[in-house]
Order: structure tokens, then C-alpha cells, then sequence
């Protein structure tokens, strides 16, 4: 059961093969017993989940049920969860309650799904390892020395090790689709605005995107389904008509026109993944597929321009956390300035206050046009290398990462060294593209990701190739050893 | 590009933010290695480059000045560390 699609699990509640109820209750079973090994939940919410799927039951036997109706899902611990913690892995929150839910949440709710708990993630969604979790580090499935990734590296832990059957993500640079590479499974970061931000903890506003983290493209169309749409709350969510995202899985791909920038293709990359990636495209190849090699000279640029941009907006979103009005409080503060400094030196961590601090200097009086404005130029540079190639190819293809997993603890002290594995994802949050991780090789036990870009809104296309791949191969179905 | 312990400290003050003694060489060089990598910007002629705001160049929407929002302060306050009747309580600012 647990191998099951959400796409093969509403079969089964439908035609009464087993009630939300049975399939819950198994998947907190397998939770329970499995997740010491990778702690990839920081809480499981039982209660919550039982009582969804009782309903969930309700409205099956009631004939009232949709398509999400009594599905068990996870969510990052970064989407606000009424009533229940909503930490973003960060001491800061660890006493947090939401009091209301993310716009998704309450999508989810309203579409009748089953929240099984909040998924581990780096401290406030900064790093690409999962190892700056309050929580303690997640651990990849393929193998348990590695790293899953991150920022979204417990979902997709969680999904790789069959502990849910799909999660919701974030990704601000690369944090839905490179955990979803290095834990083999499918990850979709839309069209910047077409998931609403609301309730998701904010890290950088211009570049964060929540998205769906499945077994499969099919069922990351399903989840898009509940997620995507226009909210009044989300003052840069855009304002379009949401397409059945499930509607054109299955057209042939006869006639796809596929760029391959020669940028992803050179520098420092992992031979292997480089091969398993041109694999992959020739087997778009047979499907119907066209390729050409493309340009896009700025990539090596996305990195720098990021690391200003992303800093930039996360010291100012992150100036909330007071000690003040929710989250963390230092003992017996002296004064209201020892009060801020103090609770938020101890509340949040190493990678956060680096960011902070990264943020606040390039901010600061005399940098900001050396730093952010010229951060901002770059990102136009960027968009429109993008636009360029988009108005000749359908779709651009490439490897999600440079590298497969690295061993937890090989490259946490060395920020840059973190920041360099980020260079295929960045430029599609600096762009605002949509963009999908699925899997396509292993090397040495661990699994790697090919990565499908397309233009503005284009979450549609890119499912529907990804789809069609994965009903001409298997890389998709394969699972880590003894799962 | 090189910070020394006073950039940090200045930095740290901006922000609000409590840097541990002994962390601060630690973070003298992090950000150093940081501003290094990001300098590589400095490189690329971006005259008449337009910044960037937003992926889709949108303007802010605009809504008209209507009340559309209950209040809730009771619910909001139950997370706040310290509250009394209605107000968040901080250390004493004037004498």
C-alpha cells in the first residue's frame, strides 16, 4: 500500500478497497516505527489526522467526495497550521501555535485531505542539507550517512521513504526540486504567484514559491490542482485562471522542442549526472522530441546575485521575530534593545544569523546600490537569457544538481561550498520560471535529478513531459534499499 | 573583500542581533567568503540594466479602504510571550 500513487490511493478510497481512516491510521503506524532513522517529521499529528479522515469517510460514504478527499499528505513545517506548532525549524518558533493556516492549508482542508504532521526543513527554509533544523539533521533514505537535501528535505525524505505518500515544499532557490533530486522523487516549484505565500513563512518575498513533492508527475498535478490559484491575502499572487493541471498528461510529446543550455553542462559537474542527464533527453528524443543546444551566460551569475537578493529580503522579513509578539523570549531581558538582541541571538542559528548579517550589510547606508541594485540588475540579465531561449524551445532541460547527496557534516562549514551546489535551481527563483525535478539515474546508491524548465505559467507542459517520461521509464518507481 | 570583528559588530547591531564573543571571528570570516563570492557581480557592466523588482514586472494591487478583517486579538495575542489586558508587555522604555 504504501508504494501507492495519490492517483492509485483515490482509486482505493472510491471503490472502498480501504476508508481514510485504515489508510492513516497505517501511514502513522509506519511513521512511528520507521521515522528514528531518518527524522524527517518534526511533529505527527495524529489527533488532526484522524479526525480528517473520519470526515474524509463521511463524505466518501456520502457521495460528496472530490478527488483529494481523505488523502494523506505532509506539509513543511513552514506553512502555518492552525493549532498546531509551526516551528520553520527554528528555535524562534519552537513555542509557536499558529493561529491560523497557510492559504494551502486551508485549500487542503477544504479539498478533504488528511494532515499526517509538519515535515523538517532547514531553520527558517536557508540551506540546501536539511542540517540546519533546530530538530536535528534529516537523513536521506538511499542511505542515512547522506543528506536529502534541503531546504524541503523532509518532505522529501518523508516521500522517498514512503512515510506519506506526498508533501507540500517551498523552494526560494532550489529547495523543492534539489531535495527532490537527491531523494529520487518528483518535485514542482510553479510560476512565481501561482501558489499563494500567505502563511508560509516568509524567507525571501520575491523569490519564495510553495509547490507539490510526489512520487510522480501525475500526482504533482493532483496536488497543484488544490494549491495553485489567485488569493487576496498574497499581495503578489497572480491573478489567472487555474487550469486542470491533470487535463494534459497524456499528450504526445511529438514536435517538443527541447534547449539544452551548454551552461549546464560544463564547469564543475559530476560526469555521471551529466551522462544520466543526456540519457534522459534522448529519451525525449525517441518520444518525439527536438533538441538543440542553448545559451544562457548568466547562470554562473544567478549565484552571487542570490546570495545578495535572498540575504537582502530575508534580514527584513526576519526583523519580525522580536521577542515581542509571538516566538522566542530571552530570560530577565535588561532593557527593550538587550530584549530584541538577546532573543534573537539565541533564537535563531548559525546559517540564519549569516544570512541576517549578510542581508543588513548589503542594505546598509553606501552598499545598497553596489549590492541589492546591482543584485536586481543581474536578475533582469538573467530573465531575460530566460525569455530569449523560451521563445525558441518548449522546454529547457539540464541536471537539478551539480553533484548527487553529499555525507552530513562534509560541507557545514563551509557556506560557499553549500551555496555552489545551488547553481542550476537559482536562476528560476531570480527569473520567477516554473521548474520540476524528476528522477533519472542513480550513482553509487544515490539517486539524481533532471530538471525541466519552461516559461511563465507553462506548470501544465512541463507535467505533461514529465509524465510522459516517466510512462516510458522507471527511474521514478525505484526505491531506496529495504522501502 | 575582508570584514574584521568592528564590521561584524556594526553589522550585528543593525540587525538586532546577539553575536557570541567567541563566534564573531567565525562570522568575520563567513561573511568575508561571502562578499568575496558575490563580488563577482562588480565585474559585469549593468549600465541601463533596469533592476529587477519582481519576476512578472507587477505593479502593486490596490484595494479600496474597506474594513474586511475581524478582530482578532485575543487569538493572536495567545502566542506572544507577555500580555496584559490587550497590550505586549516589553522591559520598561522611559522612566
Amino acid at each position: 500500500m504504501f508504494d501507492k500513487t495519490l492517483a492509485e490511493l483515490a482509486i482505493g478510497l472510491k471503490t472502498g478497497q480501504f476508508s481514510s481512516v485504515e489508510l492513516t491510521q497505517a501511514y502513522l503506524a509506519r511513521i512511528k516505527a520507521e521515522d528514528d532513522k531518518y527524522n524527517s517529521f518534526i511533529t505527527v499529528t495524529d489527533e488532526l489526522a484522524l479526525e480528517q479522515a473520519a470526515k474524509a469517510d463521511a463524505a466518501i460514504a456520502a457521495g460528496n467526495a472530490g478527488t483529494f478527499t481523505g488523502l494523506p499528505i505532509a506539509h513543511k513545517d513552514i506553512f502555518c497550521t492552525q493549532g498546531v506548532r509551526t516551528s520553520c525549524a527554528s528555535k524562534m518558533l519552537d513555542n509557536f501555535v499558529s493561529p491560523y493556516n497557510a492559504t494551502i492549508v486551508d485549500k487542503f482542508n477544504q479539498a478533504g485531505a488528511v494532515t499526517l504532521g509538519k515535515t523538517n526543513m532547514d531553520e527558517f527554509a536557508m540551506g540546501s542539507s536539511n542540517e540546519s533544523s533546530f530538530y536535528g539533521p534529516c537523513s536521506n533514505p538511499w542511505n542515512t550517512d547522506y543528506v536529502p537535501g534541503g531546504s524541503s528535505g523532509g518532505s522529501a525524505a518523508a516521500v522517498s521513504a514512503q512515510l506519506t505518500p506526498a508533501a507540500t515544499g517551498s523552494d526560494t532557490g532550489g529547495s523543492i526540486r534539489q531535495p527532490a533530486a537527491l531523494c529520487g522523487i518528483t518535485g514542482l516549484k510553479p510560476t512565481y504567484g501561482r501558489v499563494s505565500r500567505y502563511g508560509m513563512i516568509a524567507f525571501a518575498s520575491s523569490l519564495d514559491q510553495g509547490g507539490p513533492m510526489t512520487k510522480t508527475a501525475e500526482d504533482a498535478a493532483i496536488m497543484l490542482n488544490v494549491m495553485a490559484g489567485f488569493d487576496q491575502r498574497d499581495s503578489t499572487s497572480a491573478d489567472r485562471d487555474v487550469p486542470d493541471y491533470t487535463a494534459e498528461l497524456n499528450k504526445p510529446l511529438e514536435g517538443l522542442r527541447i534547449g539544452l543550455p551548454k551552461e549546464f553542462f560544463s564547469g564543475d559537474i559530476n560526469a555521471d549526472i551529466a551522462a544520466q542527464t543526456q540519457a534522459a533527453i534522448k529519451e525525449f528524443e525517441t518520444l518525439g522530441a527536438t533538441v538543440k543546444e542553448v545559451s544562457l551566460p548568466n547562470t554562473a551569475l544567478s549565484i552571487p546575485a542570490y546570495y545578495i537578493i535572498a540575504p537582502a529580503e530575508a534580514s527584513s522579513n526576519l526583523s519580525r521575530f522580536d521577542g515581542v509578539r509571538y516566538g522566542y523570549r530571552c530570560e530577565n531581558p535588561t532593557d527593550l534593545e538587550d530584549l530584541y538582541k538577546r532573543s534573537r541571538g539565541e533564537g535563531f542559528g548559525p546559517e540564519v544569523k549569516r544570512r541576517i548579517l549578510v542581508g543588513a550589510y548589503a542594505l546598509s547606508e553606501g552598499f545598497y546600490d553596489a549590492y541589492y541594485n546591482k543584485a536586481q540588475q543581474i536578475r533582469r540579465l538573467i530573465r531575460d537569457d530566460f525569455s530569449k531561449v523560451l521563445s525558441e524551445v518548449d522546454v529547457i532541460m539540464g541536471p537539478t544538481t551539480p553533484h548527487p547527496a553529499f555525507k552530513i557534516g562534509e560541507k557545514s562549514s563551509d557556506p560557499v561550498a553549500m551555496y555552489m551546489e545551488d547553481i542550476f535551481t537559482l536562476s528560476l527563483n531570480l527569473a520567477g520560471l516554473p521548474g520540476m525535478s524528476i528522477p533519472c539515474g542513480t550513482i553509487d546508491g544515490l539517486p539524481t535529478g533532471l530538471q525541466i524548465i519552461g516559461d511563465y505559467f507553462a506548470e501544465q507542459k512541463l507535467l505533461n513531459v514529465a509524465h510522459q517520461f516517466q510512462l516510458a521509464t522507471d527511474w521514478h518507481k525505484q526505491s531506496p534499499q529495504g522501502i | 573583500m575582508s570584514l574584521d570583528r568592528t564590521d561584524v559588530d556594526k553589522i550585528a547591531h543593525l540587525a538586532r542581533l546577539q553575536i557570541e564573543e567567541q563566534d564573531a571571528p567565525e562570522y568575520a570570516q563567513n561573511l568575508s567568503n561571502i562578499l568575496d563570492l558575490v563580488n563577482q557581480m562588480q565585474a559585469v557592466d549593468t549600465t541601463d540594466v533596469l533592476p529587477m523588482a519582481h519576476p512578472l514586472d507587477a505593479a502593486q494591487r490596490l484595494r479600496s479602504d474597506n474594513v474586511t478583517e475581524d478582530n482578532q486579538r485575543e487569538l493572536l495575542q495567545s502566542v506572544a510571550p507577555a500580555v496584559e489586558n490587550g497590550l505586549f508587555l516589553v522591559p520598561k522604555v522611559i522612566e
